[in-house]
């Protein structure tokens, strides 16, 4: 692998990062590396309570405790109006706390000192008088008729924030009267966080003198961050200069406005000099947003042949005290209703119900395009019970079951049109390289001899890209995507775009789909992003969004300027332009050979030579609506040994086989895969974040929300299918969530294909080995 | 207190507070911010820097116990502008996303490295496996240490067959 990125046409090649370089030598910038001259340290107070009234809060010590500079109450950010903000999701949260907390860990105060260090001794300065309430900490519970009002502050005295429906009710109600065989199973997607290496944090700076504040963020999304800073703050928005600079990871963590962006910024704004927030990891874990949390019924009608009819599923989804899903806006429970998944279903009903509850609010897609996770997972589960239940293969009943491929663009029974796969193509390639024959033949012969062995497969399909703008919007900010392409005149070229990446390697991908364009190598390409005042707008890195939306922007953005490059190229070739020919890197003259000229010439010439009545330079900009979403879909194969003494699940083998349409850097796309599916591992067997009855977070810190290890983490096998998306202008499709979507289900569906011969056909994630073991013990498999 | 610390090689003397911590004093008064913090519990390695040779977690040792000794970070891997093979296998080997955890890896691996030459992958696994990366999935690392391993095995080795050519000791 070339490290130095000086070839032509490299689209398609495994080309070394260009982000690399600095991230290696301990030079990346992220935001606590952000040092300022007399900046201040912001810590914050948080509720030990999960529902409690505040009494009082004194803190007289507090502003008395060395290095102090300001200390402020929900009370005192209500003075400025500013004690709630909006969600992403439509619903309003407290900045901090006023008259009452919610969940535990809420900010209830802040501290700003000289040091880190003496803003956390104040904090615990602080007191605060609590008299508890009531805690509702489970989502059933929360629609008792009995059950405490959480949010005093809506209209709706209920703890029911939405129901969401699609499909055909009639239609699917209809097919299930008829149909011979139904499986109905409650399956539960744990609540988890997307815990990236880097925790939250910013600087916010205002400068009275130039009348502008400058927030560095870890942000996923900063155009929408300064956007939704400037509705909160009043400043006007060309006065906030958000950066997120190199961002430590992000998994739809870093896509929400926090808190302690809000807080810090005030106090920046009232004592006039920078001020950091950094989240500990436990602050991370508590309170930034979580993901998932879906308790799902899911019934499917079907043939006795296995042939499925009709798929029915109710949902109640626990948000939390406040609705922080990261959702478009007219989707409430995301694009949950995908859950028909690559199978061709008649008919689907599904409804979703979203409930409060005194636990930490969220609802983020973590490596997930909007829900899309839980609906992969439930249909690729309960398609394994209903194998089971008709002593089929789970291989031959998804071959029996998927949208063949003459069927695209296939109209779903919710409303979605898949763009294009080859399913069955897909599964077979999988399971002829992972030798499911021999692997089955194997598990007889190990089950005769009473070993626990199992084979899990997910043909998973997923929906990614978000816009098109008619149906997504976020704040009401519609979800295109941009960029914006310069050539200087030696011809090297800068472009921003409107997204920012976290470790998906934009600044070389996104160089390699300008420079195949235009005839130039990756290293001649500069990628920015993530800075308000260069970049256009965009709406940000998530949801797998970036390839199927800026990736488009990038490319047509190119094409637009080799339109104008083609009317410099004839008037340097001394031809008509109709006559000039564009054969990938350069523009040559029909019927006269030799006679070409580069990209290189061309820039030149843009900025010294243009044609009479031209207007000089070369640059373009363009705004990408998507015209449909984009369907990657994968076939995962997990093989998985039980130790019967200890309940312990050994991942022996696990395949993805990945069709993400045209791939634009083939390491890029591994690398996106391995980690995905080491998150799918985690959720799978060690993520969740448990409350107590009494609210009490039992797993905010990484001792006990397990994240995986060198040692924990199996190896990967991976391979790949290619149906380009018809409508990209690059057919590309995405591909950073698919591990993630995928995976979860072909490891649940190893273990419970292990422990079948015991009746077992599902457990609830994570999969812990207590979990196996009491089923071994139950059946008096162990002691 | 003051304190008297070679890091990458330089002596610094610094006033430091009892109960600052190593890698905030690397960070905040050295300005070597490729260490990073990512947890409070000592779980996940960002901040793995070499503590007189050996890798430690520099969030759980105080400033104040670096004095009189030696401390290599990130920062300190490059020699004459040259990038270590380490360096050069990350990159080669994508075993970076983020980066955020990169540098504590590269400390950890060094460390590795310097009293096992040549691991297995498993012993590579086990070496790392206090360094957590939510990236990578931790296959490109452990590739990208054994390639490094391949290329430094490789330099003893033109170092041992330059000695033996011009009839000196390598010790």
């Amino acid at each position: 692998m070339a490290l130095r990125q000086t070839e032509l046409r490299p689209m398609g090649k495994p080309i070394g990062r260009k982000e690399d370089p600095r991230l290696i030598r301990g030079k990346g910038h992220y935001v606590d590396d952000v040092m300022l001259p007399n900046m201040l340290y912001l810590c914050i107070v948080r509720s030990p309570y999960a529902h409690a009234r505040i009494r009082r809060i004194d803190t007289s010590a507090a502003l008395a405790a060395p290095g102090v500079k300001l200390v402020l109450t929900g009370e005192d950010l209500a003075e400025m109006n500013l004690a709630w903000m909006p969600t992403l999701a439509g619903d309003q949260q407290m900045v901090m706390a006023t008259g009452k907390v919610l969940f535990q860990y809420q900010e209830v105060a802040a501290v700003v000192a000289e040091t880190r260090a003496q803003a956390e001794d104040a904090a615990q300065l602080i007191e605060v008088d609590y008299e508890p309430l009531p805690v509702v900490a489970d989502p059933f519970q929360a629609l008792a008729p009995d059950a405490p009002i959480l949010r005093e502050d809506k209209e709706k005295k209920s703890n029911h924030i939405f129901h969401w429906e699609a499909g055909d009710r009639e239609e699917t109600e209809a097919l299930f009267r008829e149909a011979p065989v139904v499986v109905k199973q409650n399956v539960r997607f744990p609540r988890v966080h997307p815990a990236p290496l880097e925790p939250c944090g910013c600087v916010s700076d205002w400068d009275a003198a130039r009348n502008k504040l400058t927030l560095y963020v870890t942000s996923q999304a900063p155009h929408v961050h300064r956007t939704v800073l400037a509705m909160v703050s009043g400043l006007p928005e060309h006065q906030i200069h958000v950066i997120s600079p190199d961002v430590g990871g992000g998994f739809g963590n870093k896509v929400p406005v926090y808190s302690g962006y809000v807080v810090a910024t005030v106090a920046s704004l009232k004592l006039g000099v920078p001020v950091k927030w950094i989240e500990t990891r436990t602050e991370n874990i508590a309170s930034s947003h979580f993901a998932r949390d879906y308790h799902m019924t899911a019934e499917i009608a079907a043939r006795e042949d296995g042939t499925v009819l009709a798929l029915r599923v109710k949902t109640v989804a626990d948000h939390g005290a406040f609705d922080a899903a990261a959702d478009p806006s007219k989707f409430p429970a995301g694009l949950f209703s995908i859950v028909t998944g690559s199978y061709d279903f008649k008919a689907a009903f599904v409804e979703v119900d979203g409930v409060y509850t005194n636990k930490a609010p969220g609802g983020v897609a973590y490596r997930c395009s909007f829900r899309v996770t839980e609906a992969a997972y439930l249909i690729e589960r309960v398609m394994d019970i209903l194998a089971q239940r008709l002593k089929m293969d789970p291989a031959e009943l998804r071959l029996k079951n998927f949208i063949r491929k003459e069927q695209f663009p296939y109209h779903s029974p919710t409303g979605w049109v898949y763009d294009s796969g080859d399913y069955e193509k897909t599964l077979k390639l999988a399971l002829e390289r992972i030798g499911y024959e021999e692997l089955r033949k194997e598990q007889a012969e190990k089950r005769a001899r009473g070993e626990l062995m199992g084979i899990g497969i997910s043909t998973f399909t997923e929906v990614v890209g978000a816009g098109p703008a008619h149906q997504f919007d976020i704040v009401g900010i519609k979800m295109f995507d941009s960029a914006q392409i310069r050539f200087h005149p030696t011809g090297k070229v800068i472009a921003r775009l409107g997204v920012r990446h976290q470790g998906q390697g934009h600044e070389t991908t996104f160089a390699q789909i300008i420079a195949e364009e235009l005839g130039l190598s990756a290293d001649d390409v500069l990628i920015e992003e993530g800075d308000t005042d260069t970049a256009p707008y965009g709406l940000g890195t998530y949801a797998s969004r970036s390839t199927p939306t800026a990736g488009g922007a990038a490319a047509l953005c190119a094409r637009r300027i080799r339109e104008k490059a083609r009317k410099i190229a004839a008037h340097l070739l001394e031809v008509g332009e109709d006559d000039v020919v564009w054969d990938g890197v350069a523009f040559s003259a029909k019927g006269l050979p030799g006679r070409a000229v580069s990209m290189k010439d061309v820039a030149f010439a843009a900025y010294t030579n243009v044609p009479e009545g031209m207007e000089p330079g070369l640059e373009a900009t363009y705004y990408y609506n998507p015209p449909n979403l984009t369907f990657p879909n994968g076939a995962y194969i997990a093989v998985v040994d039980i130790d019967k003494g200890t309940g312990t699940v050994k991942v022996r083998r696990f395949l993805a086989v990945d069709d993400c349409g045209n791939v634009i850097n083939p390491m890029i796309v591994e690398g996106q895969v391995h980690g995905g599916l080491t998150e799918g591992f985690a959720i799978a067997f060690m993520q969740d974040i448990p409350y107590d009855a009494d609210g009490n977070c039992l797993a905010p810190n990484l001792m006990d929300y397990l994240v995986p290890t060198s040692v924990d983490t199996p190896r990967w096998e991976t391979d790949r299918t290619v149906t380009p998306s018809p409508h990209h202008p690059i057919g590309a499709k995405g591909v950073g969530e698919s591990p993630n979507v995928g995976s979860p289900a072909a490891f649940v569906n190893a273990v419970v294909d292990a422990l079948s011969p015991l009746g077992v056909e599902h457990i609830d994630m994570p999969i812990f080995p207590w979990k196996v073991w009491n089923i071994l013990r139950e059946h008096g498999i162990t002691e | 207190m003051n304190i008297r610390v070679k890091v990458n090689g330089r002596l610094y003397e610094a006033d430091v507070e009892p109960r600052t911590l190593l890698a905030y004093f690397l960070r905040e008064q050295l300005n070597l911010t490729g260490t990073h913090i990512g947890c409070d519990t000592t779980t996940c390695g960002a901040c793995t820097v070499l503590f007189d040779g050996k890798p430690i977690k520099s969030c759980t040792v105080l400033a104040v116990q670096a004095d009189g000794h030696e401390v290599m970070t990130v920062e300190g891997l490059e020699s004459n502008g040259q990038l270590h093979p380490l360096q050069s296998a990350f990159w080669e080997d994508h075993a970076l996303q983020c980066g955020y955890c990169t540098p504590g890896m590269l400390m950890a691996a060094y460390g590795l490295l310097q009293t096992n030459p040549a691991p297995t992958d498993e012993e590579i696994r086990e070496a790392l496996s206090g360094n957590i990366c939510r990236c990578t999935g931790y296959m490109n690392i452990v590739k990208a240490v054994q390639n490094a391993a391949r290329q430094m095995a490789g330099e003893n080795q033109e170092v041992i067959e330059e000695a033996a050519v011009s009839g000196t000791s390598t010790d």
